[in-house]
């Protein structure tokens, strides 16, 4: 007898798949020097290290918002009597537990941050009968204070005191772990090593990565003491908190900028490669299937096949137990419509590079000797052309995130029942329009949306930097050496 | 030279000039020294990367990002230009101080036409608009010898050929009339011929205009042919200064003496050049003796430890070596002659190994709405040869002509579009699948970019062992890495390189490592594609040592593919002379060199700067050949050769010369060879 | 090169072809008339004879290829794939499934659009040009870096917030301009000023960015050292050497755009009710109006593949080198 049953959604093992890579990549790139020397390259600049920490921190919000279970009902009959346990309708998952206090504090409308009151006029009934139109008091939000008025802002500072300080305790815990592994190595002592870290005086840019960590701490702790009494992004239209569905729209971004990529990746590179590779009527033909569809505007094609696949699904509905379930297929076959557009780009930068490189005379080299040519592909070609792979990859997901958002309000984006920046944002254009405007829905979105793609472009551009020789332009030589000294 | 040649035009003093960089401070010129009078020819003398380019620039103050001039003075007339403002600098470069570079294609604007370029100059420094500077960009491409000015002024760079590039270069640079004309290797992209009339050019306009120049080169028979004073450069340092004759009869540091050992030309069938071990040390390196300490064999404690100071030498040659401190005068007595002469061994010239016949690579041009085939570049046309087991046959011409397509061809990486190539009597063009897979292991190939030819993701030892894995040979795995490490030791490289990744050598190491991929197979025939071209002199010694040395040992047959006509007279028994796709002379090295019959092997051979001052600048009688290399894909009528040809004839324009077969060895394809 | 020119158009015909296919088996193998059906009459249980009503009225109850019910040629030409898909060649794009005439639609739709997507193209690529041009002159000094910056982070804020914030703030707070709606002639200035500054702005951070990079690769390369041993001044290397020559990736990558601007902006001319055919695609995309999908689309890849074909003449008239062989 278990309180749950695991779900397991489609995009969760998808999601799986990519972390699996993405550790034998890691594991892979420990192992190869010349991946290291530019892997340490991209780690070197502390913009980089400083984007990794915002970055890990949405994957693990989407990590675990990815371990997905239904709750098992409350039983009615005797649980001992072998009464078939039924579980929820309800897909929830780890997030959900985590973030309850949020989840579950339903509001009955739109209630301001840290606000007391509902934001609009409700007729209540007196204690004494008659009818009153005011503003409710609200069910949850500041509900532990008696005079909430003249109490709020000392206990708001109380509370951001504490949670500082807990923020401030956990950073230097984070930076004594880490000054001990930096001070092992250079064989330094824990003060010396904690300075140079905060200094930036070490070979890898930790300085980046610890204030961006102090960032982080103090303000996911003072978001984490305070979701529990207030309402810190306030609520929506239904009274849902805003911060929750902020934290749930984290999975989908990543989701959305991930997940394409396993459709990208086999076919961009293998036709990519085979077209400069063998050139003649295999490059005509794939080239033909590329121009086909990159010649149709981007979003027009995605919005025509997810209007199709809407329908087909919708058409389906049977073959989904829960609403989660249909709303992942959704989310899957648009991330699977995104990546069989979106290879094409991967595809005609790997003709090209592959067009130089079986020009060059180590190739010739293999030739030489018989090596076949799917050997030669492997051996020679794709190891010299990966870090268009990786530059691709890493600069498409920042793209990725921000089409969500447009798909979204094109009406093809995800499902709307899904959390997601593109549907806060959607809402928002009404909501700003009222009088007055509920302006801390999208508030919440841009702050969320914003840092997520900042740090995946300024990792985007170490990436490139590090990976593409080319790219290196006098300034960020210049600002290393001063990094430097 | 002239009167006025003792007024100095420019005078160093200490300059010094550091760039920041990631890899450190790195002193790019570190105190040097010297004078050029008016027209009078300085060559900059020295290896890729110790500073000669940087000394122009530096002039110029063109510094490079990071760059700065860290102390020192540069004097120009009365001014010091290290004190002047940016402005006053600018009217300075292209007035006074005018510079050509390396690229004469990349160093043009693409997208102005020619006139337009030369134009400016005449705008910013004299003034001149309109008509006058049109009137002017005429006279001044005339004067560089650039036919049809008027009509050429208004067209673009990529219309006008490397050698015509590089002569509107000139123009550019006369523009200002300069009183310093700096060089920064104006001919190394250039083909032997073209270089030649070039180089003419360039001493023809300097005695007319009593210019000075500065000449930048790392090719001793350009300075032979071109310089008045010499100075060497070493990692930054100018080491040693010398006049002409001087330098050619005596050079004094132990450098500039192994620099001339290591020149390939001349020593034919003598034995091993003189080597330079290790290579030029990294300018950031904090020097505290002498910087050719480490690669001097007459080195002690003291090279080491302290700067040797200047000691002169008298008749103008100074040199920076204790060597010529009189404290030191016991160590002087034998600094040269260790040059070794030993025999060469003659070598077992065996059965005819390569037998090419009538081999041909035709690329189609497609034209038009439908792409259909309009004509052929011939690149290979009709080519055949012979090669006996442990000999070597140098293929030799200009870009272009083919040469490396036919070495591809014979080695089917590119699909030859007719005639055969048999190796060892089997007819490599008819082989396929497992046939072709097991002759590939009797004949490999060594490239010439040793930058390009080793895959920089894989360690040496998989480099090596990749023939061998493909063509599954050599046994095991266990089996084959004692053959790799046996191999690598017979090329010159340690054993514990075999773990590390391309970019930690250098290019001559390279250059063993991309040998040692070939041996590994054991092949009988390697065609070699001018593997030494991009390496400097000291490390081509190296390697030319290193294949002679592994064809006594191995019998090996070489196919070398090459333009430099020194690296033809040490390595090679036979001579095939190629001019667009078509083999022109053919027979022994000794026949060929020395008594050259057709006219082009004549003017190719004449156009060569030798390193000696006192050779016969070849037959006086051959007259520099004229023009450029027609293109391929639409070859002269008649003979090839003929509208280059000074002894061409109506017979030459009709029809193209049989091979005639003038000796035992040689044929010769000219009407008028005997 | 006229031959190249016309075996590029000629080469336009099959992308075109590919274009039709794929939209047809995406509109009517992958799913079928009878799934757009009932998404469009709404509810979940409609009954099968409003589903076949529902496509006799638009021309849906056709058979795909092969009509073996009519006779002669007709065979062939009445069936889904010639009506819908294959007429869409000769630029007829039918009714929508609201009944309306497209091509009528379109035409009264292009000039908004254009009034509002030409200006954001023209003021783009000047003022994209311009900053650009000014980071490389002051390239790698502080100005270079925080313009670099400033780059990155208006190039990670959504589209979206820079019309939503710009509506909210200019229109709404300040009450500049109109929040949304659109006059011809004189008065569409007033509507069209804010759209046109949002969309410049929330294109420039990548444009600048890419710009940027041309300008500094230019720089670096031999042609320009030989300008400044000339004596040029570091201004006269910078407009007269390299502009010239980055300007050809720059206007060549810009031509390609120039035919889709007919098209519009899907985001802003829908925010700011503009009544273009970008509003007009985002509200047939939300009314799951295939018809008008299907044409909106190939139209779009018709403009693109023109776009290519005007960006190979445009290289032709900028780039002496094409230019003249």
């Amino acid at each position: 007898m278990k309180d749950f049953q695991f779900v397991v959604l489609w995009s969760d093992v998808l999601f799986a798949v990519l972390i699996a890579a993405l550790v034998a990549g890691v594991s892979f790139a420990m192992r190869r020097e010349h991946l290291r020397r530019a892997w340490r390259g991209v780690f070197s600049r502390p913009s980089a290290m400083a984007s990794l920490v915002i970055l890990l921190c949405y994957l693990a919000v989407a990590i675990i918002d990815s371990v997905h279970f239904r709750p098992a009902l409350e039983q009615k009959g005797d649980p001992a009597a072998g009464a078939k346990v039924v579980y929820s309708v309800e897909v929830r998952s780890l997030l959900d537990v985590v973030l309850a206090d949020m989840r579950e504090t339903s509001e009955k409308s739109y209630s301001e941050p840290f606000a007391a009151y509902l934001y609009e006029k409700q007729v209540m009934e007196q204690p004494d009968g008659t009818q009153k139109r005011d503003y409710p008091r609200l069910k949850y939000g500041a509900a532990h204070l008696q005079d909430p008025e003249n109490e709020r802002a000392a206990d708001i500072a109380g509370r951001l005191v504490k949670a500082f300080a807990i923020g401030a305790a956990l950073w230097l815990l984070a930076l004594a772990v880490l000054a001990r592994g930096v001070g092992k190595r250079q064989g330094m002592d824990l003060k010396t090593a904690a300075i140079a870290i905060l200094r930036g005086r070490t070979a890898i840019a930790w300085d980046g990565f610890a204030w961006a960590l102090l960032v982080v701490l103090l303000f996911g702790s003072a978001l984490f003491t305070l979701s529990g009494p207030y309402h810190v992004f306030g609520t929506d239209a239904t009274g849902n908190d805003v911060l929750y569905q902020t934290f749930k729209a984290m999975r989908t971004a990543l989701m959305i900028g991930t997940l394409a990529t396993l459709v990208v990746l086999p076919l961009g590179i293998g036709l990519g490669i085979a077209a400069g590779y063998y050139g003649g009527w295999v490059d005509d033909a794939i080239q033909y299937i590329y121009t086909v569809i990159s010649s149709i505007p981007y979003v027009l094609l995605i919005a025509a096949a997810a209007l199709m696949m809407q329908m087909v699904i919708e058409g389906r509905s049977d073959l989904f137990d829960t609403a989660a379930a249909r709303a992942d297929a959704r989310l899957v076959s648009l991330c699977v419509i995104i990546g069989a557009i979106s290879w094409t780009t991967l595809c005609r930068l790997l003709r090209a590079e592959t067009f130089k490189l079986r020009e060059l005379d180590y190739v010739q080299a293999a030739r030489c000797f018989g090596v076949s040519n799917l050997r030669i592909m492997l051996r020679h070609i794709l190891p010299n052309a990966f870090h268009i792979v990786l530059i691709t990859v890493v600069i498409e997901f920042s793209a990725l995130v921000l089409a969500e958002a447009v798909l979204s309000y094109v009406g093809v984006g995800v499902d709307p029942t899904t959390f997601s920046f593109g549907n806060m944002i959607n809402k928002a254009r009404g909501e700003l329009a009222r009088e007055p405007a509920i302006w801390w829905s999208i508030t919440s979105a841009f702050v969320f949306m914003v840092s997520l793609v900042l740090a995946a472009n300024l990792f985007a551009d170490a990436v490139r930097d590090a990976f593409d020789p080319r790219a290196l332009t006098p300034l960020r030589r210049r600002l290393r050496l001063g990094a430097a000294k | 030279m002239s009167q006025n040649q003792n007024k100095t035009v420019l005078s160093l003093r200490e300059l010094s000039m550091h760039i920041d960089s990631e890899r450190g401070l790195v002193r790019a010129l570190d105190r040097v020294s010297f004078d050029i009078r008016a027209g009078e020819t300085f060559a900059l003398l020295g290896e890729s990367g110790c500073g000669k380019s940087m000394t122009a620039l530096s002039l110029m103050r063109l510094l490079p990002p990071g760059g700065r001039i860290a102390g020192g003075a540069v004097q120009m007339g009365e001014r010091d230009l290290c004190g002047l403002t940016e402005a006053q600098m600018r009217k300075v470069r292209g007035g006074d101080m005018a510079m050509i570079f390396q690229e004469p294609g990349t160093s043009l604007n693409a997208v102005l036409t020619v006139g337009q370029q030369i134009g400016e100059v005449l705008d910013i420094h004299r003034g001149l608009k309109g008509e006058a500077a049109r009137t002017e960009a005429v006279a001044l491409m005339k004067q560089v010898g650039i036919p049809d000015p008027e009509r050429r002024l208004s067209e673009y760079p990529f219309q006008f050929s490397g050698g015509m590039k590089q002569r509107v270069m000139i123009a550019m640079a006369l523009a200002g009339k300069p009183k310093l004309l700096i060089a920064d290797e104006p001919t190394t992209a250039l083909d032997v011929t073209i270089q030649a009339q070039v180089l003419d050019l360039m001493a023809d306009l300097q005695r007319e205009q009593q210019m000075a120049l500065m000449l930048i080169t790392h090719d001793l028979g350009v300075v032979a042919k071109m310089a008045h004073r010499i100075g060497v450069m070493y990692a930054g340092h100018l080491i040693e200064e010398a006049p002409r004759e001087r330098f050619f009869t005596k050079p004094a540091h132990p450098y500039s003496v192994k620099l001339f050992e290591a020149l390939p030309e001349g020593h034919r069938s003598a034995g091993k050049l003189a080597t330079i071990p290790g290579s030029v040390p990294p300018l950031t390196t904090d020097f505290v003796g002498c910087r050719f300490a480490e690669r001097c064999q007459h080195a002690w404690d003291r090279c080491r430890g302290e700067l040797p100071a200047w000691h002169d030498l008298g008749d103008g040659q100074r040199v920076r070596c204790h060597l010529y401190d009189a404290a030191e005068q016991g160590r002087n007595a034998n600094k040269s002659g260790a040059k070794v002469q030993e025999a060469k061994p003659e070598t077992r010239s065996g059965d005819t190994l390569l037998e090419v016949k009538a081999l041909q690579v035709h690329f189609p041009i497609k034209r038009g709405v439908f792409q259909r085939t309009v004509g052929h570049v011939k690149a290979v046309d009709g080519v055949s040869l012979t090669l006996k087991a442990g000999r070597t046959l140098a293929l030799v011409g200009e870009s272009g002509c083919g040469k490396t397509t036919a070495g591809k061809a014979i080695l089917r990486l590119i699909e030859p579009t007719g005639g055969s190539a048999a190796l060892g009597g089997a007819d490599i063009g008819a082989l396929d699948g497992a046939a072709l897979r097991a002759m590939r292991s009797k004949m490999q190939m060594v490239f010439q970019d040793p930058f390009g030819s080793l895959n920089p993701r894989l360690r040496v030892a998989e480099i090596i062992d990749e023939g061998m894995a493909a063509l599954g040979i050599g046994g095991d795995l266990a089996a084959r890495r004692d053959r790799i490490l046996q191999i690598m030791q017979q090329v010159g490289l340690r054993p514990e390189m075999a773990d590390r990744y391309p970019h930690e050598f250098s290019g001559g190491q390279r250059q063993r490592i991309a040998v040692a991929r070939a041996l590994a197979v054991s092949p009988q025939l390697i065609v070699c594609d001018e593997p030494t071209s991009a390496l400097d002199v000291s490390v081509q010694a190296q390697i030319l040592n290193l294949l002679q040395e592994l064809q006594s040992e191995l019998g090996l047959a070489f196919l070398f593919i090459t333009h430099n006509i020194g690296v033809v007279e040490y390595l090679a028994h036979d001579v095939a002379v190629m001019y667009l796709g078509r083999i022109v002379e053919q027979g022994s090295a000794e026949e060929v060199l020395k008594s050259p019959r057709h006219p082009y092997t004549q003017a190719l051979l004449a156009a060569v700067p030798r390193a000696d001052i006192h050779a016969e600048a070849g037959d006086a009688s051959v007259k520099p050949v004229k023009g450029d290399l027609p293109s391929p894909s639409n070859p002269p009528q008649g003979c090839h050769f003929h509208p280059r040809c000074p002894q061409a004839s109506d017979v030459c324009k009709q029809a193209y010369p049989e091979a005639r077969k003038v000796s035992e060895t040689r044929v010769v394809s000219c009407h008028f060879a005997q | 090169m006229i031959a190249y020119l016309i075996r590029r158009l000629l080469w336009a015909l099959p992308t075109l072809i590919g274009v039709n296919l794929l939209l047809f088996a995406l509109f009517f193998v992958v799913s079928s008339p009878d799934d757009m059906a009932r998404a469009h009459l709404g509810a979940k249980r409609v009954t099968q004879e409003a589903i076949e009503k529902w496509k006799a009225d638009r021309g849906y109850d056709k058979p795909l290829f092969w009509n073996s019910a009519a006779d002669g040629s007709a065979k062939f030409t009445d069936t889904i794939f010639v009506t819908k898909s294959a007429r869409m060649f000769v630029l007829d794009f039918g009714k929508s499934d609201e009944g309306r005439d497209i091509n009528r639609e379109l035409k009264t739709r292009m000039g908004p659009s254009l009034a509002l997507a030409l200006p954001v193209f023209l003021l783009g690529l000047f003022v994209a040009i311009s900053f650009a041009l000014m980071l490389a002159f002051f390239r790698a000094t502080w100005i270079d870096f925080s313009g670099v910056v400033l780059c990155v982070v208006l190039m990670s804020i959504s589209g979206l917030f820079y019309i939503i914030g710009g509506q909210y703030i200019v229109a709404r707070l300040w009450s500049l301009v109109p929040i949304s709606g659109f006059q011809s002639g004189l008065d569409s200035v007033r509507f069209l000023a804010l759209p046109v500054v949002v969309g410049v702005i929330a294109g420039l951070g990548a444009n600048v960015r890419w710009y940027r990079a041309i300008f500094l690769e230019e720089i670096g390369k031999d042609y320009v050292r030989t300008a400044r041993a000339k004596g040029l001044s570091e201004s006269a290397v910078l407009f007269r050497h390299v502009l010239k020559n980055g300007m050809i990736p720059i206007l060549t990558g810009a031509v390609v755009v120039i035919p889709s601007l007919f098209l519009g902006s899907l985001l802003s001319e829908s925010f700011f009710g503009i009544p273009g055919l970008g509003s007009y695609t985002i509200q047939a995309i939300l009314a799951q109006d295939f018809a008008i999908v299907r044409a909106m689309v190939f139209i779009g890849a018709l403009l693109y593949i023109l776009g290519l074909i005007l960006t190979d003449i445009s290289y032709t008239l900028v780039d002496p080198r094409v230019r003249l062989q």
